[in-house]
């Protein structure tokens, strides 16, 4: 597929090849959640993929992760994270790589902190266990990592519970947990949504900083168009289970190529534009259970022909590194340049 | 807008406070003095962080609380917690999550209609009518009717739930994030729709969010609310290109914007809002503040008007000079 065939100049961290996810049942008509979803995050890049809810983004980062709920399986593709095949791996080698190689951070804090732990101790329990520091070493390293977040008083920090901190601080902690054995990939899902914004500006430049000081990739999750475009570098925007458009988030903002992409943009308020007019999508996403054929935007889509709604529609490069999944993309965006 | 055409007050907040917790123990100031008014037809916004008191003053005013002191006025006659059915009809009140706010084993039908029957609004021979004209007000279709909650989407939901505050007919409608929890390409549809029962029904609207960019589409006036008190109170052209209070100002800087930019730069605020349990003496802001004085951290400041329309609490409003947004351009 023309997506591996594109030219690269670094080997991937982590590459996501026709990763397919659903909730097999003995009936038939079972429900996919992920459909033929490929794409690849190169060292120290920040990855977004970015969705509304349903569109499979947080299913395809469980899958990196090895998170998924219990029921829901990877049916098809292949995940490979520093050239080894994270699926097909024991849950000990795994456990070897989350945390020293790949780390995540969710949405909630305080639903992924240990309530009976201080989080100091917390922090230093992976550099003890990955990285063989001792128990005052590990320590140190942990209050140096709450100071890297930039928390005042670390040291009296790392001595509290996470009862005792506030949402911001404890995502500073989930953070300074996550980049404590200098991970190559952090996952992050839609770890500022519960965030005020002010606190949400501080922690998302935390997050960028800190990932770039350490040499990290990230692949970052959310619905917020704006968050994306301030974090990332890359993105891809996923609908119904599926990939539409990638591409470098500046290029995908100023010249979006699929008619989602677009249809999202003008949904979403735009602090920079205030004059514009706000126009909804019409509509519902497709049932995962029963999709339509061909392209799943299709129904909704403003663009739409007879074509649409038959064949598969592939991802495939419409500019240099700038992928789309509509095959009018050229006829419906080529003469905005 | 001239004085000549000042629009009538239809609801008025006069220095409420409201607080949590009792005796010598320490006692959690949610409303600290709360001064707004909403007048009659307009969309007014009023935004803050969590803690800041937006839900606390949206329950005040709904009734389903009372303040520990002050006034709450609806077309200048007191009203309180302990309101009469016809005063307690005039305010609705549409939540976040409209899941866990309506009944999941009631039809819309039985739902709708049970609000309709209880307060007489219309006889009975007349509810099936009533409940068509209810669902084209929200855009829905009458087969919606017979459908339970969990067969809706979340804005087809929300919906529902402005149709039910709609069924008693009144003039005013709360707000609380009412858009917070929809995704964005439905946002839009419900931001609409609430501007069109502005337009249509004449609706007086409290739309209470944490969201700058969604307010900034819909509200006629923004109030900016910290730590239980008001900020700032402008109109929304007037707040965004000229917000006086130094939060106001951090608070557009921290907005996510779609636009790639520097992370690099500073955030536009430092730490978080205090508790409200222990306030800082003075200005509530000044630990945040950049260009805090002496006299903020002895005296609060008091909501001050300094144009038409235009309100600050901040010993320096007209004097600061943007700073943080000024800055942050020339990062860029």
């Amino acid at each position: 597929m023309s997506v591996v065939a594109l030219s690269r100049t670094v080997e991937p961290l982590l590459s996501v090849q026709h990763l397919t996810i659903g909730i097999p049942s003995s009936g038939g008509g079972h429900a996919t959640l992920v459909r033929d979803v490929s794409f690849e995050v190169g060292p120290g890049v920040r990855y977004g993929l970015v969705g509304e809810s349903g569109s499979g983004k947080s299913m395809t980062l469980k899958a990196i992760a090895g998170l998924l709920p219990r029921g829901v399986e990877v049916l098809e593709g292949e995940i490979h994270f520093d050239g080894d095949d994270v699926l097909t791996m024991s849950p000990h080698e795994r456990r070897r790589i989350m945390g020293p190689r790949m780390a995540m951070i969710f949405q909630e804090p305080m639903t992924a902190l240990n309530p009976t732990t201080r989080v100091g101790k917390q922090i230093a329990e992976g550099p003890r266990r990955h990285l063989g520091l001792s128990k005052a070493d590990a320590q140190e390293l942990a209050v140096d990592m709450i100071r890297r977040t930039g928390i005042p008083d670390p040291a009296r920090r790392a001595r509290a519970y996470p009862h005792e901190l506030s949402g911001g601080l404890r995502q500073r902690i989930m953070i300074a947990m996550a980049l404590s054995c200098k991970p190559a990939l952090v996952l992050c899902d839609e770890p500022t949504t519960a965030l005020d914004v002010t606190v949400q500006d501080q922690v998302l430049r935390l997050l960028a900083q800190l990932c770039d000081d350490m040499g990290s990739a990230l692949t970052f999750v959310t619905h917020d168009l704006a968050v994306v475009s301030q974090t990332c570098s890359r993105l891809s925007v996923m609908y119904a289970g599926r990939i539409m458009e990638e591409g470098n988030v500046r290029e995908v903002y100023e010249a979006p190529q699929h008619p989602y992409t677009e249809a999202l943009f003008q949904s979403a308020p735009d602090f920079d534009d205030p004059g514009r007019r706000l126009a909804p999508i019409p509509g519902l996403p497709p049932s995962l259970t029963d999709p339509p054929p061909g392209c799943p935007f299709a129904p909704r889509c403003q663009y739409a022909i007879e074509s649409c709604s038959t064949g598969s529609k592939p991802l495939v490069e419409v500019r240099h590194r700038h992928l789309s999944a509509c095959d009018l993309a050229d006829q419906i965006f080529g003469g905005t340049r | 807008m001239s004085a000549a055409e000042q629009p009538a007050a239809v609801l008025e907040v006069r220095e409420v406070t409201k607080r949590y917790g009792h005796g010598r123990r320490d006692t959690l100031r949610a409303l600290d003095g709360v001064d707004l008014t909403l007048h009659r037809g307009e969309i007014l916004a009023l935004v803050g962080e969590s803690g800041s008191g937006k839900s606390t003053l949206a329950k005040i005013l709904a009734g389903s609380t009372s303040q520990t002191s002050g006034q709450v006025l609806c077309d200048g006659v007191e009203i309180t917690a302990r309101r009469h059915s016809t005063a307690r009809r005039r305010i609705q009140m549409v939540f976040q999550d409209p899941y866990s706010s309506l009944n999941p084993r009631m039809t819309v039908r039985s739902a709708l209609s049970e609000v309709l029957r209880v307060h007489r609004v219309v006889p009975r021979e007349q509810i099936a009518e009533e409940l068509s004209r209810l669902m084209s007000l929200v855009g829905l279709d009458d087969s919606a009717l017979d459908a339970y909650p969990s067969q809706f989407s979340g804005g087809q939901r929300q919906r529902i739930a402005i149709a039910r505050a709609l069924a008693v007919r009144p003039d005013i409608l709360i707000a609380d994030e009412p858009v917070s929890a929809l995704d964005v390409s439905v946002q839009a549809t419900i931001l609409d729709l609430f501007e069109s029962l502005r337009s249509e029904l004449g609706l007086s609207v409290l739309f209470i969010a944490h969201n700058l960019a969604v307010v900034q589409h819909l509200a006629d006036r923004i109030a900016v609310m910290y730590l239980g008190r008001i900020a700032e109170v402008a109109q929304t052209d007037t707040l965004f290109a000229s917000p006086e209070h130094p939060y106001t100002q951090a608070l557009i800087a921290s907005v996510p914007r779609m636009r790639p930019r520097d992370l690099e730069q500073p955030p536009a605020l430092d730490g978080e809002p205090p508790s409200p349990i222990h306030l800082p003496t003075g200005c509530r802001f000044n630990p945040r503040c950049a260009y805090a004085q002496p006299t903020c951290l002895i005296d609060e400041p008091a909501l001050e008007r300094v144009a038409e329309g235009h309100s600050v609490a901040c010993w320096f409003a007209g004097q600061l000079q943007q700073a943080p947004t000024k800055q942050s351009e020339e990062f860029a």
